[in-house]
């Protein structure tokens, strides 16, 4: 088990899980467990006064027992997401927050300039500050100079399932931040993807849409928390050099003689 | 008075942000308040004055990823 903390945090279980588009409260609160995961994300938004959809909701990730990771998603501009920031504290009473400043609405590639800005706001004002950001390495530097002690590189856009888009900027930034501990959050689709992301060194995943919408998410959930659990034991035991050419893995040496 | 609550004209009766979270039904609801994209701290409620044309977001735990 790697001794790598989240903001001091030890996460036993490095498969972090989003709460959203599930087909039914149900099927998300048994996803959550049968994973066995520590940590979910959430988010804030309109509650009516009349439904209170968000009571129920709260209730519910309350009654599992585990760490909650609000996000400011859909900001677009640093005033929202800090504003955000400072609503999702006061609601969910964690200093945590999973900063995304959306750039683009086609890939919702962060605008690593708000980012970096409003990290180092956030982090000003006492809070443990998660950055979706891309693999550059040179935000990643300002991110960790803002304050960050965590960064999350996506690996491909959010939603999409394609994995890891980039593995040699995941693999640079894996090298160049040997200390910090690195997340691979949005666009993993398969349970391979988790594999991958952790087996080059990350020390967690992140996802949501993968398990949501899968046939069946309670089954995905476990199958990823799985693989998330074999490509970190993969990269703690040391992988093998890739080799341009085959070399015998059966000894040559006292091979018969028979032609 | 007309507010603007959550993007939609509502017309409410009151002097602070405390007594219009009252007149909305969200009185024991855990949410998280904004006026005129402003947070407000939940102790700060019964202090902030509200007026005319006021934007007052009120947010609650959701899903998300």
């Amino acid at each position: 088990m790697s001794a790598r903390t989240f903001y001091g945090q030890a996460l036993a279980n490095r498969l972090l899980l989003g709460t959203a588009q599930y087909p039914s409260p149900a099927i998300l609160a048994d996803a959550v467990k049968q994973s066995a995961v520590d940590m979910v994300t959430v988010s804030l938004r309109r509650e009516s006064g009349a439904q209170r959809a968000g009571q129920a909701f709260w209730q519910l990730i309350k009654e599992l027992g585990v760490s909650v990771l609000p996000n400011t998603a859909g900001c677009h501009t640093v005033k929202e997401a800090v504003t955000t920031a400072h609503m999702a504290r006061e609601v969910f009473g964690t200093k945590s927050i999973k900063l995304e400043v959306i750039g683009e609405d086609d890939t919702l590639q962060p605008d690593v300039f708000g980012l970096v800005e409003a990290a180092r706001i956030l982090t000003d004002d006492g809070f443990e500050v998660w950055p979706y950001t891309t693999q550059d390495l040179i935000v990643g530097g300002k991110l960790l100079d803002a304050g960050c002690e965590v960064l999350m590189p996506w690996g491909a856009p959010i939603g999409s399932g394609q994995g890891l888009n980039d593995v040699f900027g995941l693999r640079a930034m894996r090298a160049h931040f040997p200390d910090v501990p690195l997340v691979v959050d949005a666009g993993l689709g398969l349970p391979s993807h988790a594999s991958q992301a952790m087996e080059l060194g990350y020390d967690a995943v992140l996802l949501n849409t993968a398990v949501a919408k899968a046939g069946d998410p309670v089954a995905m959930a476990i199958a990823f928390a799985d693989a998330t659990r074999a490509g970190q034991a993969a990269h703690q035991a040391g992988p093998m050099e890739v080799r341009d050419m085959a070399e015998p893995s059966t000894p040559v040496m006292g091979k018969a003689f028979l032609l | 008075m007309r507010v603007v609550l959550n993007g939609e004209d509502r017309e409410i009766e009151a002097a602070t942000l405390a007594e219009a979270l009252e007149a909305l039904d969200y009185a024991d609801a855990i949410v998280a308040t904004a006026v005129n994209g402003e947070f407000v701290p939940h102790d700060q409620r019964g202090e902030t004055t509200i007026k005319e044309g006021d934007a007052i977001e009120v947010l609650a735990p959701m899903q998300g990823g």
